[in-house]
């Protein structure tokens, strides 16, 4: 038993070098003369990240001599980012400028809380107001003024279908829910899964939860859900959770084990026939090779057209960044016409600006840039809009619970509670 | 005189690792039971006074119950799996068999491996339809394919299956080194004593190896009552979080929703559960030392 005061100081030197090492990365950042410029993003893949770089050249051009650094988590709907970004935040080291969704992400998390600088300014010398839609301006503005420059629009509810499974079946995209079971009736009677859903990471099932609460619920009621105007507890909710128990008969049984993208791949694959998600899924096609409307089709989510789910990314300015002056010149870059007709295409996404030219971009982003136009705007839940974020994960929590109890009464009075802890609802 | 200073000096080289563990170890608990007790639960630091209420709030919370559960059986199973198959393992190995260098570090090897790599190739290996399934599928055994960690009721088994392949080359490395302690004259003598091989393993070695067990248990159970990153890996909360455990929540519940005070709590919960493991053993090994 010689053995055991060793064990003790090992434990006590392995505890210590864990102490310092965790103390280690961050602190070698500022060092340096030469001008630099630090992006925080969760844009690691794909169409994303080629569409970054393509706007960080814009950004070498105009202003040559700037040491860019890509600073990126990795992880979908930027769940992980999020939580590195809060401790550098709270740790009083942000980056110069970071990806944030603008809505309630924004101003609940960072503006209320006197994290961000006002960008009002910016957008009157910019001349902004009048190149952003009204809405969209109103989504990163708290008490009046502009705190975040949006520099994409993607669409939230979309269904995507494999174009070939559904020609051979001489099927019609759904445009109702109700459609939607016929058509579902019909290929699982071919032995095809309708509809794929990879909701591993639990804001999947929320995010088609969320277009099917729009459609039971019109733009009107949706916009209330957030103010306390429309009840958790009333009856469009619960039609809403009904379809959603409904819709959760023709998924793929093993959702659990995927991701959103995996779920894309599954219409390639011709695994299953349909897919609700935002438009980044159309990036997802493209990367993969696949074409608008030859391999896949595209259509409002059942029961949503007219309605435009917005996830807008948009980029702010901390108050401590380190270098403002190249901060503020990359949000000039994000803002401009020339900067999101570099990023959008790539990303597969929509231009925040209206002046975009059309033809940059593939006839799916043009119908939706048309859509952008003309329909309703809501805010989404599930990607940071309409909602403060401790609504959010509660929001995901009672969904992942439904999806396998389909319990209506316990996830409605659960979804109450939660808008009541969170000041949304008296 | 003499030892004196040596005491002194001692004192002295021990001093930097005591100041960094008091502050870093015992310090952030401190700090963590203090925000446990505040209502910081958004993100603006609110220091105020809560007592417990935070406590109370998590054990009504649906999603803590099931984790509670959760670790209750992952750490049971875990703790049983992983000492009867490295037991199993060691004394096979003991036999002096030919290659038992290869086997000792192939069973060892995945020890060596992080947490977040096994759990995302576990994750690929009991998908439903990608996985082992498919291998089951081809060699005619598919009456045994099952949904693993995508079935809400068995989900946490599978968790515990690629925790058993991380962890049980380590209990057989221990019960090895055991089994090497316990002198060849003990086995003859119940030999002599006509004692079959079952009985000599029953009666004899196993005994023998209860120090091990202990020790084993101790270090697997601290483990699996902590456990996150194989978890978050390999199937993150699971379908209506059958695979949650206390770590995840506490990560999602301080740095995606903002509700710190919540989540240091929920850290305090892991602590005390840990503690409730560790400290019993602390006791029993200070005391076994003093009497020898």
């Amino acid at each position: 038993m010689t053995e055991r005061p060793r064990l003790a100081k090992t434990t006590l030197a392995l505890l210590l070098a864990i102490a310092v090492l965790g103390l280690a990365p961050g602190t070698g950042l500022q060092a340096g003369a030469a001008k630099k410029l630090e992006i925080f993003s969760w844009w690691t893949a794909g169409g994303e990240a080629d569409g970054l770089k393509a706007m960080f050249e814009v950004y070498k051009k105009r202003f040559p001599g700037v040491e860019i650094i890509n600073a990126t988590v990795a992880g979908g709907a930027g769940t992980d980012a999020k939580a590195v970004l809060k401790t550098r935040m709270l740790g009083g080291k942000p980056p110069d400028s970071f990806q944030v969704h603008g809505g309630a992400e924004l101003v609940d998390t960072w503006v209320k809380t006197g994290f961000m600088e006002s960008l009002a300014p910016l957008y009157k010398s910019e001349g902004w107001l009048n190149a952003f839609p009204k809405d969209l301006v109103d989504i990163v503005s708290h008490q009046g003024e502009q705190y975040s420059v949006p520099v994409n629009v993607h669409r939230g509810n979309v269904l995507w279908f494999n174009k070939k499974i559904f020609d051979e079946n001489k099927l019609k995209a759904p445009a109702t829910w109700d459609e939607f079971f016929k058509v579902a009736e019909t290929l699982k009677g071919k032995g095809i899964t309708p509809l794929s859903l990879g909701d591993k990471n639990k804001w999947e099932a929320a995010h088609l939860f969320e277009d099917i609460l729009a459609a039971a619920l019109g733009a009107e009621g949706y916009r209330g859900l957030w103010t306390g105007k429309t009840s958790w507890e009333g009856d469009g909710v619960k039609r809403a959770l009904d379809t959603f128990a409904r819709i959760l008969n023709y998924v793929n049984r093993d959702h659990a084990a995927f991701v959103w993208d995996q779920a894309a791949q599954m219409l390639i694959d011709r695994k299953a026939a349909m897919n609700v998600m935002g438009d980044w899924a159309a990036g997802y096609f493209t990367a993969k090779g696949w074409k608008p409307n030859v391999d896949y089709g595209f259509a409002p989510a059942p029961g949503t057209a007219g309605l435009f789910v917005v996830v807008t990314d948009t980029f702010g300015l901390p108050k401590k960044a380190p270098n403002r002056e190249q901060a503020l010149a990359w949000l000039k870059v994000a803002g401009s016409k020339e900067g999101q007709e570099a990023f959008n295409p790539l990303k597969g996404s929509i231009c925040g600006r209206t002046d975009c030219d059309p033809k940059k971009f593939d006839v799916y982003l043009q119908s939706s840039a048309v859509d952008f136009t003309k329909n309703a705007l809501l805010p989404s839940e599930v990607h940071g809009s309409a909602a403060p974020e401790g609504f959010a994960t509660i929001f995901n929590d009672i969904l992942n619970l439904f999806v396998t109890n389909k319990d209506v009464k316990a996830a409605q009075a659960a979804l109450q509670k939660a808008c009541v802890a969170n000041k949304m609802c008296k | 005189m003499r030892i004196r200073r040596d005491r002194a000096l001692s004192a002295l080289i021990l001093l930097p690792s005591v100041v960094a563990v008091g502050v870093f170890v015992y310090g952030f608990i401190g700090w963590t039971v203090y925000v446990a007790m505040s209502n910081w639960n958004s993100f603006v630091p609110d220091l105020s006074f809560a007592g417990l209420r935070n406590f109370a709030d998590l054990f009504q919370t649906p999603r803590f119950q099931i984790d509670l559960g959760n670790t209750l059986a992952f750490t049971l199973t875990f703790l049983a799996g992983c000492l009867g198959i490295g037991l199993l393992l060691a004394v096979l190995l003991d036999r002096q068999i030919r290659g038992e260098a290869f086997f000792r570090n192939a069973f060892l090897f995945p020890m060596s491996i992080s947490f977040i790599v096994g759990g995302t190739v576990w994750q690929w290996l009991l998908n439903p339809s990608t996985g082992v399934n498919l291998l089951l599928e081809s060699a005619g055994l598919g009456v045994l394919k099952s949904p693993w960690y995508t079935e809400p009721r068995i989900a946490i088994y599978a968790v515990v299956i690629a925790a058993l392949w991380q962890m049980s080359g380590f209990t057989m490395a221990m019960y090895l080194a055991g089994l090497r302690g316990i002198s060849d004259e003990l086995r003859e003598a119940a030999r002599v004593d006509g004692a079959s091989d079952l009985q000599l393993y029953r009666h004899v070695i196993i005994p023998l190896l209860h120090p091990i067990t202990l020790s084993a248990a101790i270090v697997l159970g601290h483990i699996s009552l902590k456990i996150f990153d194989l978890v978050f890996a390999m199937t993150g909360s699971g379908p209506a979080f059958s695979t949650d455990v206390p770590g995840i929540f506490m990560f999602e519940t301080t740095f995606r929703g903002n509700r710190f005070a919540e989540g240091a709590a929920i850290s305090i919960i892991m602590l005390v559960m840990v503690a409730v493991v560790i400290i019993p053993y602390l006791i029993y090994s200070t005391r076994t030392e003093a009497e020898a």
